[in-house]
C-alpha cells in the first residue's frame, strides 16, 4: 500500500472522529438503565415493591387500630366476628389473640424487610471487602482467607444459626448475627473472582503502566467495574435473607412477640386454619409471596441489564 | 483424581472438627447448667449428678470423652431433658421417618426436575417449555413453609382425601404431602438449571457436529448431551441435600410426622443441648460427607475440576 492510497482517506477519517465527538457518549449505567426499564416484569416488580415499603412505612396511617390492643369482644370467637370487613376498619380481620390484623402485618412486614435488607448490607459490606482483599493481595493470604471460607460454607449453617439462637436467647439482634455470619461468604466468592478477573484486564495493566497510584486504580477502576456484580448478588440476597428469616420464625425460634414477622405470621395462621380463620394465613403469604417474587424479578432484570456479556 | 480426592479431604475434616469443637463449646457458653431447676437441688445431690454425667471432669476431657464415645461406640450420651432416654433412642425413633420421606423427595426432585428441565429445552419455546418455565419460577417462591399450609388446606381441610398430620408407620397417604412440600422448590430449582444447561450443550459445536453426521435426535440427546448437560446439576445436589436436611424441622412440625427435626426443635425449646448437639453433628456430618462424595462425583465426570 503506498502512501498516495493513504491520504486520501485521512480528511475523512477526522471527520469521523468529529462526527464521533458529537454522539454523547452513555455510561455503563445509563446503558443499564435503558435495558432494565425496556424489562417488563422487573418493572412492574419495582412498583410492586415500592408499594409494599410504601405499606410497611406507612401502612399504620390507614388504620385507626395498634398492633398491641385485644379486643376482648372478639378474642375466643375470631372465627365467627374476627373476619376482615371494611366497615369495622378492620381490612385484614383479627389475628387470634384479637389483635388488628392489618396492623400486625403492617409490623411484620416492617420487620422482615428490615432483616432481609440489614442482612444483605451485612454480607455485602463484609463480603465485598474480603473478596476484593483476597484477590487483590493474592498468593498465599489469598490461598487462606479462601480455605476459610471453603471451611465455614460447608459447615451447614441453618445447625449453627438455630444453635446461636438457644444458647444466646432467642432475639432479633442474635438473629441478625447469626444470618450476617454466614451470607457473606457466597458474596466474597463471587468478589474475589471478579477482582481477579480484572485485575489482568489491559485498562489496569494500562494504568499501572502511566502510573497511576494503587488507591487510586483500585477507587477507579476496580470498584466501579466490582458494583455491578455486587448490586445484582444483593438483589438477590435480600429475598433470601427474608426466607431465612421466615423459616426460623415459623419454627418460633426468631422473632419473638410482641415483635412479629412474615415467618410467625404464617405460621400462626397456619397453627389456627382448622378453625376457618383462613384470612390469617392468607394475608401474610400473599405479602411474603409477592415480595419474594418481585425482588427475584428485579433481581434477575438488573443481572441482565448490567451483564456486560449480554452486548 | 486421588490427589484431588485427598484435597478434598483436607477441607471436609477439619469443617467436621470445627462443627464438633464449635458446637460443644457454644454448649458451654448456654445460660444456666443442665440441671438448673428453680428448686435448687443440694450441693451434694448435684455434684453427684454431674459426677454420673461426667460434668466434674474438665472442659477439654468432656470433648474428647464424647467424641470417642461417638467414634467408638456411636454413643451420643443420654439426653438432659428426658431421664429415661439417651440421644440415641431419640435418632433411633426419628432418623427412618426423616430418611424416608427425605430420600423419596431427593430422588423425586432429581427424577422429575431433570426429566421437566430435558423435555422443556428439547421443545424449547413450545406450550410444554412455557409451562415448565411458568412452574418453576412459581415453585421457587414456594418454600416448605409455604407449601406445606397450602397443601394441607387443599388437600386436607377443602377436598378432604390425604390426611392433615401424622406417619403412621410410614403409610403412603401419610408420606405424599410432606414429600410434595418438601421436594417443590428443588424440583423447580432443578428444573430450571437443567434446561438452561441442556440449552447450552444443545447449542455447542459437538452437537452441531453429531447433527451434521446425520446422528438421530435420540442418540444426540442422550448419548451427546445428556453428560455434559447433568454437570451443574450434580453440583446443587449438594445445596438440595442440605435444603432437604433443615427442610425437615418444617415438615416435622408441621405435619407431625415425627421425624428427627421434630426432635431438633423441640430440643431447641426445651434447651435439651444434648439432644441438639448429638442432632447437630449426626446431621451436620452427614451434610459435610455427601457434599465431598458430591465433589468427587463432579471432579469424576469433569476432569476439568481436578485441576
Amino acid at each position: 500500500m503506498s502512501l498516495a492510497n493513504l491520504n486520501p482517506q485521512q480528511p475523512k477519517t477526522a471527520e469521523m472522529a468529529e462526527h464521533m465527538a458529537e454522539v454523547k457518549g452513555r455510561s455503563l449505567w445509563a446503558d443499564a438503565r435503558v435495558r432494565f426499564v425496556r424489562n417488563k416484569a422487573a418493572m412492574v416488580s419495582l412498583v410492586v415493591l415500592i408499594l409494599v415499603f410504601l405499606f410497611a412505612f406507612f401502612g399504620h396511617l390507614l388504620t385507626p387500630y395498634d398492633n398491641e390492643t385485644i379486643d376482648w369482644n372478639v378474642l375466643g370467637n375470631v372465627a365467627k366476628v374476627g373476619q376482615p370487613s371494611f366497615e369495622n376498619r378492620h381490612y385484614f380481620g383479627f389475628d387470634d389473640s384479637g389483635r388488628d390484623l392489618y396492623s400486625r402485618v403492617v409490623q411484620g412486614t416492617q420487620i422482615s424487610l428490615m432483616v432481609g435488607i440489614v442482612g444483605a448490607m451485612i454480607a455485602v459490606i463484609v463480603g465485598t471487602i474480603y473478596g476484593a482483599v483476597a484477590g487483590f493481595v493474592g498468593g498465599r493470604i489469598d490461598n487462606a482467607m479462601m480455605r476459610f471460607v471453603d471451611i465455614a460454607m460447608s459447615i451447614p449453617y441453618m445447625f449453627v444459626l438455630i444453635l446461636l439462637l438457644v444458647v444466646f436467647g432467642r432475639s432479633i439482634g442474635m438473629l441478625f448475627v447469626g444470618i450476617g455470619l454466614t451470607a457473606w461468604l457466597d458474596m466474597s466468592r463471587i468478589v474475589r473472582g471478579q477482582t481477579l478477573s480484572i485485575k489482568n484486564k489491559e485498562f489496569i495493566e494500562a494504568a499501572v503502566a502511566t502510573g497511576v497510584r494503587t488507591p487510586t486504580i483500585i477507587r477507579r477502576h476496580i470498584v466501579p467495574n466490582l458494583l455491578g456484580v455486587v448490586v445484582v448478588y444483593a438483589t438477590l440476597l435480600v429475598p433470601q435473607m427474608i426466607l431465612t428469616e421466615s423459616f426460623i420464625s415459623f419454627l418460633g425460634l426468631g422473632v419473638q412477640e410482641p415483635l412479629t414477622s412474615w415467618g410467625a405470621l404464617i405460621s400462626q395462621g397456619t397453627s389456627t386454619m382448622n378453625y376457618g380463620t383462613l384470612w390469617q394465613l392468607f394475608f401474610p403469604l400473599a405479602f411474603f409471596v409477592v415480595t419474594i417474587f418481585a425482588f427475584f424479578f428485579i433481581g434477575d432484570g438488573l443481572r441482565d441489564a448490567l451483564d456486560p456479556k449480554d452486548r | 483424581m486421588l490427589s484431588f480426592i485427598i484435597r478434598r479431604m483436607a477441607v471436609a475434616i477439619p469443617t467436621l472438627l470445627v462443627l464438633v469443637v464449635a458446637s460443644f463449646y457454644l454448649m458451654q457458653f448456654a445460660p444456666g447448667g443442665p440441671f438448673t431447676s428453680e428448686r435448687p437441688l443440694p450441693q451434694q445431690v448435684l455434684d453427684n449428678i454431674e459426677a454420673k454425667y461426667g460434668l466434674d471432669q474438665p472442659t477439654w476431657k468432656q470433648l474428647l470423652d464424647y467424641v470417642g464415645g461417638i467414634v467408638t461406640q456411636f454413643d451420643f450420651g443420654p439426653s438432659y431433658k428426658y431421664k429415661d432416654r439417651t440421644v440415641n433412642d431419640i435418632i433411633a425413633q426419628g432418623f427412618p421417618v426423616t430418611l424416608t420421606y427425605g430420600t423419596i423427595s431427593f430422588v423425586l426432585a432429581i427424577l422429575v426436575g431433570g426429566a421437566l428441565g430435558i423435555a422443556a429445552a428439547i421443545r424449547q419455546n413450545s406450550w410444554l417449555d412455557y409451562f415448565a418455565v411458568g412452574i418453576t419460577i412459581g415453585a421457587q417462591v414456594l418454600p416448605n413453609f409455604v407449601m406445606a399450609p397450602i397443601l394441607i388446606l387443599v388437600f386436607s381441610l377443602w377436598l378432604g382425601w390425604l390426611p392433615g398430620g401424622g406417619w403412621n408407620g410410614g403409610q403412603w397417604d401419610h408420606v405424599i404431602m410432606p414429600v410434595i412440600a418438601l421436594s417443590t422448590s428443588y424440583m423447580a430449582s432443578i428444573a430450571r438449571l437443567t434446561r438452561s444447561s441442556m440449552l447450552e450443550v444443545l447449542r455447542s459445536n459437538f452437537i452441531r457436529t453429531a447433527r451434521a453426521k446425520g446422528l438421530p435426535d435420540r442418540t444426540i440427546i442422550w448419548r451427546h448431551a445428556l453428560k455434559p448437560t447433568l454437570l451443574p446439576v450434580v453440583s446443587y445436589l449438594g445445596p438440595a441435600f442440605v435444603g432437604m436436611v433443615t427442610g425437615s424441622f418444617i415438615i416435622d412440625t408441621i405435619f407431625s410426622t415425627g421425624g428427627v427435626g421434630y426432635f431438633y426443635v423441640n430440643a431447641a425449646f426445651n434447651r435439651d443441648y444434648a439432644v441438639m448437639m448429638g442432632l447437630t453433628i449426626l446431621l451436620g456430618s452427614m451434610t459435610i460427607l455427601f457434599n465431598m462424595v458430591v465433589d468427587i462425583l463432579y471432579a469424576w465426570i469433569d476432569p476439568k475440576i481436578r485441576l
